[in-house]
C-alpha cells in the first residue's frame, strides 16, 4: 500500500467501474452472478474490530529544485515580502490623517488603501471584493486547477516556509528520517528545540505584522518593544503566533485535506478541460525499473516510461502519490513535475511525464486521437467577464463617489399632517454625512413643490433663507427637515421632491429623492 | 482474479484494496459502488475529548447545574442580571458628559445648541419608542382620542415649559399638579335633552366650516352653546388651554368630526388620560422627551 493517496480520498465512495474504463464486457455477467448471492452470510469477525480513527503518517518531503520550486521560491518572497513590510510603506494623506500605505483604522471608522479611503457604510465595497476575490478564485480553477492551493494559499506558503526552516536545521528527508529513529541525544534536542524555536519566531512575527494593519506601524514596532503596546495587541499576536506555529509546523496537510471546504467545492467547480498536475500514463506502464524493462522490451513486453523511484511521491509536500490520479490531497503544487523531470533527464527520456495535463488529452493519445487544450472556453470567459463587469462597476463607483453623502427617510408615521388652519405638512429625516477632515456647512436645497415652506429643526439659513447644515468632520449628522405646503393637493397626492446639498464652492454635492404625501 | 471472485469477496464483507486508490474498502457494495474505509484522524479524536474537557470547565466556572432551591454559581460568579447591569451603568458612563450638559441647561438653552439638540433629539426618540409611541404612535402621529403631537394644535400648549409640565405630571392622572379638567357627559348626566345635544353638535361643526344637517337651527344650538359650552371652550369657541378645552374652529379633531362622534362626545363627555411620568422618567430624559415632541415640527 503506498503512503500517500490512502488519506486523501477521505470518506469518497468511488466508482470502481468508472475508474476502469478497461473493464471486460463479461462483467455485466459477473453482476448477475453478483446479485443472486447476495444473501450469503459470511461475514468474517475482525471486520468491526477495525480502529474508527487513523494515526497520522508523518511527511518527510524532499528537497528539489526546478522550474515550479523556483516559481513557488518568487511567490514565497512575493506574498510573504507584501505581508511583512507593507505595513510600513508611508502615503501622504496631508494634515490630520494617517500617513500609512494600508491601514484599517477602527478608532477613525476608516479603511486606507493607498489613494483610497473607505468609509464604514461603504462596506458594500468589500461585497464587491469578495465576488471578484470568488471569481477569481473560481477562474483560476477553470484554467489550472489548484492554481491557489499550489502557489498561493498562505497555509501552502507558511508550511513551504517552515518545512524549509525544519530541513535546514534538521536535515533533509533521508537525514531527517534516520534522526527520528534515532533515540534522543542532546544533539537531537538541540536541534529539535531550535527548529521550534525557529517556527515560533516566525510565527511571532507574523501575529505582529498583522496587527501592524490595524495603527500606526513604527509607532507599534516602538510600544511593542517597550511593553507599551495595549494588551489587545499582545493578545492578537498570542494568538496568530498559535495558529501560525500549529497550522504550519504541525497540521501541515491535513489543514487541507481534512479542515479545508476549498478541495470539496473546487472538486464540484471543475471540468474535463481544466488544467491538472497529471501521470501520464499515456506514456506506458507498467511500470519498472530500467533494467527490468530492457527485459521486458527484449521479450516484445510493454513498459512505461515510469521507472517507479518515487521522487514524485518523496517530495511532495502533502504525501499523495500522483501517479493514482487526481485527488483530494493533491493541492498541485508542481514539486513531483520537478522531481520527475530532473529523473527523465538522467536516464535520457524525455521530460514531463507528470504535467499540467487533462484526463482528456492523455486519453486522445492513449487512442491516437487530437489532443487539445482550450483555456478560452463559456466557464473561463464568463468568470473573467463578471470578474470585468464587477471590477468597472467598483472603480465607476469609486471615481464618481462624493466625499460627502445624503439620505433622506421620510416620517412613517404619520405619512402628513394636517395644520388647524388645514395645511399639509410632511417630515423626513434628512442624513448628511461628511467625509471631509473639516466641518463643512451644506447649504440644503428641496426642489418640486412650488410655494412650500421648508424647516429644518435646529439649523441657520443663509441670506436666500435656505437652510444651512453644518456638519463636523468625519460626521454624519441627522437633522429633521419639515415640509409644509398651503396650497390645495390633489386627493391621494404623491409628488416627488429632489434634495440637493450644496458645498461651500456651491457645487452639487449629493443628491435624494423622495415624496411628499398629502391626504 | 475474476471479476466473480473479486466480487464474491466484497460480498463477504471483507475489507478489500480497492484498485485506482490502493486505500481498504469497508467491503460494502452497492451497484458498483465501493466505500472508501477511511477512518478519522486520530488528532480530531483528541480536538473531541478536548471539546468536552473544556465543557467541564463551563460547569465549573459560569452557573450551570440546578439545585434544589438555587443552582451551581460558577467559580467566577456571572449573572446574566449583573451583566446587564453593568452594561447599562457602562452606558450611562458614555453618555454622562452630554447628560450632565443637558441637566445644567434650560430647554431652549438645549434647543439652540446644535450638539446638544442632536443629543436630545436621540436620546428622546429612544425614551419616546419606549414608552409614548403605544399612545401617540411611532411618528407622534396620534391616533383617535391620544393626540397627535407633529400638528401644531395643542390642548394644554405646546411651549417647551406647557409639554415639559404635561409630560412631567401627566393629564387628569391623579397627580396634584398634572392637567385638570374634563367634558361632562351633558346627556347620559341629564344636563341637555337630546334635541339640545343634536343642535348643539351641528353649531359646533358649524364653527370650522363643516356642513350642517338640514334645517338646522343653528341659532338655538349657538344659545345652547353660549349657556353650556362657552365657560371652557370660550365665546367664540376657540377653546381654553388652561383646561385643556379643544379648539373647535379649527381643522384638528382629537376624536373625530362627524356629526355621530361629536354627538357622542357631548352625551357622554370626554375625559382622555396620560400617565404622569415624572415619576417613572429621570429629568434629564423628560428634557429629552420635551426637546423631541417640541421639534416634531409644531412646537411653539
Amino acid at each position: 500500500m503506498c503512503p500517500g493517496g490512502s488519506s486523501a480520498s477521505a470518506g469518497a465512495i468511488t466508482t470502481a467501474t468508472a475508474m476502469r474504463p478497461e473493464q471486460s464486457p463479461s462483467d455485466t455477467a459477473a453482476d448477475a452472478i453478483t446479485t443472486a448471492n447476495i444473501a450469503e452470510p459470511d461475514f468474517p469477525d475482525h471486520f468491526d474490530d477495525e480502529p474508527l480513527y487513523a494515526a497520522r503518517k508523518k511527511i518527510y518531503p524532499q528537497h528539489v529544485s526546478g522550474t515550479f520550486r523556483r516559481l513557488k521560491w518568487a511567490l514565497l518572497v512575493i506574498t510573504l515580502g507584501i505581508y511583512y513590510f507593507l505595513p510600513f510603506i508611508r502615503w501622504d494623506r496631508g494634515p490630520n490623517a494617517p500617513n500609512q500605505a494600508v491601514l484599517i483604522d477602527f478608532p477613525g471608522r476608516r479603511f486606507y488603501f493607498f489613494f483610497i479611503e473607505i468609509w464604514p457604510q461603504e462596506v458594500y465595497y468589500l461585497t464587491g471584493l469578495l465576488i471578484v476575490a470568488a471569481m477569481a478564485l473560481f477562474l483560476m480553477n477553470a484554467v489550472a486547477g489548484r492554481l491557489w492551493c499550489g502557489y498561493l494559499c498562505p497555509q501552502t506558503v507558511w508550511t513551504d516556509l517552515f518545512i524549509t526552516v525544519e530541513r535546514w536545521i534538521e536535515g533533509d528527508r533521508r537525514e531527517h528520517l534516520l534522526r527520528d529513529q534515532q533515540p534522543w541525544s542532546v544533539e537531537r534536542v538541540a536541534r529539535t528545540a531550535s527548529k521550534h524555536f525557529c517556527w515560533l519566531m516566525i510565527a511571532w512575527w507574523t501575529g505582529g505584522a498583522w496587527i501592524l494593519y490595524f495603527g500606526d506601524a513604527p509607532t507599534l514596532v516602538k510600544e511593542l518593544a517597550t511593553f507599551k503596546a495595549p494588551p489587545v495587541a499582545y493578545g492578537f499576536i498570542g494568538l496568530l503566533t498559535f495558529t501560525t506555529y500549529a497550522l504550519a509546523g504541525w497540521m501541515r496537510e491535513q489543514v487541507c485535506v481534512y479542515m479545508c471546504p476549498w478541495p470539496r467545492i473546487q472538486a464540484a467547480l471543475t471540468d474535463e478541460y481544466a488544467l491538472n498536475v497529471c501521470y501520464r500514463h499515456d506514456r506506458g506502464e507498467p511500470r519498472a525499473s530500467l533494467k527490468k524493462a530492457a527485459t521486458l522490451h527484449e521479450h516484445g513486453l510493454p513498459a512505461g516510461d515510469c521507472i517507479d523511484c518515487r521522487q514524485c511521491v518523496y517530495v511532495c509536500p502533502t504525501g499523495v502519490d500522483i501517479r493514482n490520479g487526481p485527488n483530494l490531497g493533491c493541492i498541485q503544487c508542481g514539486l513531483c513535475i520537478d522531481a520527475c523531470d530532473a529523473v527523465m533527464a538522467k536516464i535520457g527520456r524525455a521530460p514531463r511525464l507528470i504535467a499540467y495535463d487533462t484526463d482528456l488529452n492523455i486519453r486522445a493519445r492513449q487512442h491516437g486521437g487530437q489532443t487539445s487544450y482550450r483555456i478560452v472556453r463559456t466557464r473561463t470567459a464568463l468568470y473573467a467577464a463578471i470578474i470585468a463587469v464587477v471590477g468597472s462597476v467598483m472603480a465607476y463607483a469609486l471615481a464618481t463617489r462624493h466625499a460627502q453623502a445624503l439620505t433622506v427617510i421620510h416620517d412613517r408615521n404619520p405619512l402628513f399632517v394636517r395644520l388647524s388652519d388645514g395645511a399639509i405638512r410632511n417630515g423626513y429625516a434628512v442624513h448628511i454625512a461628511n467625509k471631509h477632515r473639516d466641518t463643512q456647512n451644506f447649504v440644503l436645497q428641496i426642489t418640486g413643490l412650488a410655494g412650500a415652506d421648508v424647516e429644518t429643526i435646529g439649523s441657520d439659513r443663509n441670506s436666500e433663507g435656505e437652510p444651512i447644515i453644518a456638519v463636523g468632520p468625519d460626521q454624519t449628522r441627522q437633522v429633521r427637515v419639515i415640509v409644509t405646503t398651503r396650497q390645495p393637493l390633489e386627493p391621494d397626492a404623491s409628488i416627488p421632491l429632489t434634495f440637493s446639498i450644496m458645498t461651500a464652492n456651491g457645487q452639487i454635492g449629493a443628491v435624494a429623492t423622495d415624496r411628499f404625501v398629502g391626504p | 482474479m475474476s471479476g466473480q471472485t473479486e466480487r464474491r469477496d466484497q460480498l463477504a464483507h471483507k475489507p478489500a484494496l480497492e484498485s485506482s486508490h490502493q486505500t481498504a474498502t469497508t467491503g460494502h457494495e452497492w451497484d458498483g459502488l465501493q466505500e472508501l474505509n477511511t477512518p478519522l484522524p486520530r488528532w480530531w479524536l483528541w480536538l473531541f475529548y478536548a471539546t468536552i474537557v473544556w465543557a467541564v470547565g463551563y460547569w465549573i466556572v459560569y452557573p450551570a447545574w440546578p439545585l434544589l432551591s438555587s443552582y451551581s454559581n460558577g467559580v467566577f460568579n456571572w449573572h446574566s442580571r449583573a451583566a446587564v447591569s453593568s452594561d447599562l451603568a457602562a452606558l450611562q458612563t458614555q453618555r454622562s458628559a452630554m447628560t450632565s450638559r443637558l441637566a445644567a441647561a434650560s430647554l431652549a438653552e438645549i434647543e439652540s445648541t446644535p450638539e446638544m439638540l442632536d443629543f436630545a433629539r436621540a436620546l428622546g426618540g429612544r425614551a419616546f419608542a419606549d414608552n409614548c409611541a403605544p399612545c401617540h404612535g411611532a411618528g407622534g402621529g396620534g391616533a383617535k382620542g391620544y393626540p397627535n403631537l407633529v400638528d401644531n394644535d395643542w390642548l394644554w400648549g405646546g411651549n417647551l415649559d406647557a409639554i415639559s409640565q404635561t409630560i412631567t405630571h401627566g393629564v387628569r392622572a391623579g397627580d396634584e399638579q398634572g392637567r385638570q379638567g374634563s367634558m361632562p357627559a351633558f346627556g347620559r348626566d341629564g344636563m341637555l335633552k337630546r334635541d339640545d345635544v343634536l343642535a348643539v353638535a351641528d353649531y359646533v361643526r358649524s364653527l370650522s366650516g363643516l356642513s350642517t344637517t338640514a334645517g338646522a337651527d343653528l341659532s338655538r344650538g349657538a344659545k345652547i352653546f353660549a349657556d353650556n359650552c362657552a365657560v371652557c371652550h370660550g365665546p367664540d369657541g376657540k377653546g381654553n388651554r388652561a383646561l385643556g378645552a379643544p379648539n373647535l374652529t379649527d381643522q384638528i379633531w382629537l376624536y373625530g368630526s362627524d356629526n355621530q362622534t361629536i354627538f357622542d362626545g357631548i352625551w357622554n363627555g370626554h375625559g382622555g388620560v396620560m400617565p404622569a411620568w415624572g415619576s417613572k422618567l429621570d429629568p434629564v430624559t423628560i428634557k429629552a422627551l420635551t426637546v423631541y415632541v417640541h421639534t416634531f415640527g409644531g412646537g411653539e
